[in-house]
């Protein structure tokens, strides 16, 4: 992906139409590109026609769980008794995953849209979007965005806030969010309660992702049929989806491509392929936290929600991460843990001594200190650090682990044996 | 001259006390503004003393040592004074294979700043290592102060270090 903003033939542009045009970023040239007529419209709809609409069209959360969006609106009461809150999850830090912050920097009215159809869908009154502190720029641009279009009055008497985090991953997960929003330490909470019965002060709550929201506009614009229509392979996963492709490719970049697009064009052909002799060793297609796919499982994954789980991954955020044969996947499935060793919130011993430990073996490996027995005793971790725990951050430090030792073991031998050299790590 | 006997002067006065106020009405409990308060805090005095969040606390009706507790959990919050230019690098695996660590290298020899954590003699640069910025696509993000730089290399090092000294 350069700027100005070239599509690859095969991809289906809907989400990023204007990636790399700045005029798009003001709200009059926003306008003209057609931009808050689908608001316009929403706010004269009822809002159980909304949701009804973004149900049918299927479109499913795109911050990595994959929720039917429309059926997660329809859990907040239907009698209001108390205020209701929206919350955007701008807080993209899952490894590998850069597609919100390219939605932000170029089309902040498509996410603001999107966040005042939603709130007016859920009747929020208030939004608050967070935003990781490190996204300056996009902050900014929200900022000057929101300014223009509340003066414009586009909003009615909705109030939308920026929320600016301060560096945790954790404030990613959703309910650690509505803790830090409250001025807490970002601790997930335990569910139940749900968002929707007890979410940010204790009031009903939506979070949804930046990317989810986008797609709403598009959804009501050109109907649910249409939305639903942009599937190449299973019902269940419809519309385009963002992917972020990093590591070793000759063109990284975001891609948007209809659900269902095989994994192995979006490498080689969208993707430019490896670099000039290299060959692909394995990627991770939905974000750090889901397991590793050898050469053979990428080549043949269809990228949507069931097409991943057929492979044993998941599609996650989309975040796909791409290694060729010079990589030591040993080295870097000790850097991953030691990422969710650095950002585990510590309340469930599980997550705190366990993604710790995790990246002490894995060094101690590295190192040339290892045993045999250190790659049960890393499983038998995996196994007592997945299911057990507040949140999932601890499954996501096992899924590189395990999958990696299944289909990598070789390389923790070489080091253990000795027949590979030691590294620093 | 130890700092402890200078007269503290508040930060919420005039202008970002008028900011802290408008903030205050965005939310249903006063608590909430407690990460937008901490970032005003950083912005004028480029760093939060453990003053500045007793400060913090009182203007919230939050006790110190709750302020603290938040300060400490997370990362971007300055804790310490920092060099002018407070540089952070992503070094986790997508950027992490495409070179990252040479640019932390360059980072550290051009600035002066020697040690990750550490400020250079002239107190112009500290550099960090951090966690995924969100930018995995264009390895290596750098970001000084508040201007995110994309795709650095450690080519690239000298000419950036020249241009924010
Ligand atoms: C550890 C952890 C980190 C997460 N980080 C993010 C994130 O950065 N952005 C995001 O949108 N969702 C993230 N999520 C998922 C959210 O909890 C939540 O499912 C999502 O924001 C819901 O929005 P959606 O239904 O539109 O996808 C994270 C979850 C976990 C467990
Ligand atoms: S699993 Fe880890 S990050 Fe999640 S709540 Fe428990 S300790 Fe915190
Ligand atoms: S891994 Fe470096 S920006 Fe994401």
């Amino acid at each position: 992906m350069g700027y100005p903003h070239k599509p690859h033939p095969r991809e289906t542009v809907v989400l990023s139409k204007h990636f790399g045009d700045p005029e798009a970023r003001t709200y009059k040239g926003w306008v003209r590109r057609g931009g808050y007529e689908a608001l316009k419209n929403a706010l004269a709809t009822d809002p159980a026609a909304i949701i009804e609409e973004v149900k049918t069209s299927g479109v499913r959360g795109r911050g990595g769980a994959g929720f039917p969006t429309g059926l997660k609106w329809s859990f907040m009461p239907k009698e209001k008794t108390k205020p209701h809150y929206l919350c955007v999850n701008a807080d993209e830090s899952e490894p590998g995953t850069f597609k919100d912050r390219e939605i932000m920097r170029w089309t902040p009215h498509a996410l603001l849209e999107g966040t005042a159809i939603a709130a007016h869908a859920i009747r929020a009154e208030v939004t608050y979007i967070y935003v990781r502190g490190e996204f300056t720029e996009p902050l900014a641009i929200l900022e000057k965005a929101l300014a223009e279009a509340s003066t414009a009055g586009v909003f009615g008497n909705m109030k939308i806030y920026l929320h600016r985090g301060a560096g945790a991953y954790i404030c990613g997960e959703e309910t650690a969010m509505m803790n830090s929003i409250e001025g807490k330490r970002g601790n997930p909470r335990i569910k139940p309660p749900f968002p929707a019965a007890a979410g940010v002060f204790g009031m009903p709550t939506t979070i949804n992702n930046v990317e989810t929201l986008v797609a709403v506009p598009h959804i009501l614009k050109n109907g649910a049929a249409w939305y639903k229509g942009l599937s190449l392979s299973n019902p269940k996963s419809t519309g385009t989806k963002l992917f972020s492709v990093c590591g070793h490719l000759a063109k990284p970049g975001n891609y948007e491509v209809t659900m269902g697009f095989p994994l192995k064009d979006l490498l080689y052909e969208l993707g430019g392929g490896m670099r000039p002799g290299r060959t692909l060793k394995a990627c991770i297609p939905g974000g750090s936290s889901v397991p590793i796919l050898n050469r053979e499982e990428s080549e043949s994954c269809l990228l949507d929600y069931e097409g991943c789980v057929e492979k044993g991954t998941m599609l996650g955020s989309g975040g796909v991460i791409v290694f060729d044969d010079s990589t030591d996947m040993v080295y870097q499935i000790m850097r991953l843990a030691r990422f969710y060793a650095h950002e585990s919130c510590a309340q469930c011993t599980q997550c705190r001594e366990g993604t710790a430990w995790t990246t002490r073996i894995l060094e101690r490996i590295l190192t040339g200190q290892g045993a045999m027995k250190d790659l049960d005793l890393l499983l038998d971790l995996a196994d007592n650090m997945t299911g057990k725990t507040i949140c999932v951050l601890s499954d996501s430090c096992a899924a590189p682990v395990v999958s990696g030792i299944k289909k990598f073991k070789s390389e923790f031998e070489a080091y253990i044996t000795g027949k590979k050299r030691p590294v620093a790590a | 001259m130890s700092t402890a006997t200078q007269e503290y002067q508040a930060v919420f006065a005039g202008k970002t006390r008028a900011q802290l106020d408008e903030i205050l009405t965005r939310y249903p409990a006063k608590q909430a503004a407690l990460l937008p308060a901490l970032w005003l805090v950083q912005r004028e005095r480029g760093w939060i003393s453990d003053r500045s969040m007793t400060e913090v606390a009182e203007v919230l009706g939050l006790t110190p040592a709750y302020v603290k507790g938040v300060v400490t959990f997370y990362t971007m919050y300055h804790q310490h004074p920092v060099g002018k230019n407070f540089v952070q690098v992503c070094t986790t695996s997508p950027c992490n294979i495409c070179g990252a660590e040479g640019v932390v290298r360059a980072l550290l020899e051009h600035t002066g700043a020697k040690d990750l954590g550490a400020t250079s003699p002239d107190g112009q640069w500290t550099v960090i290592e951090v966690e995924c910025l969100g930018a995995c696509g264009f390895a290596t993000p750098v970001l000084i102060n508040d201007d995110f730089i994309e795709s650095v290399t450690p080519e690239k090092v000298p000419e950036l270090v020249r241009k924010y000294r």
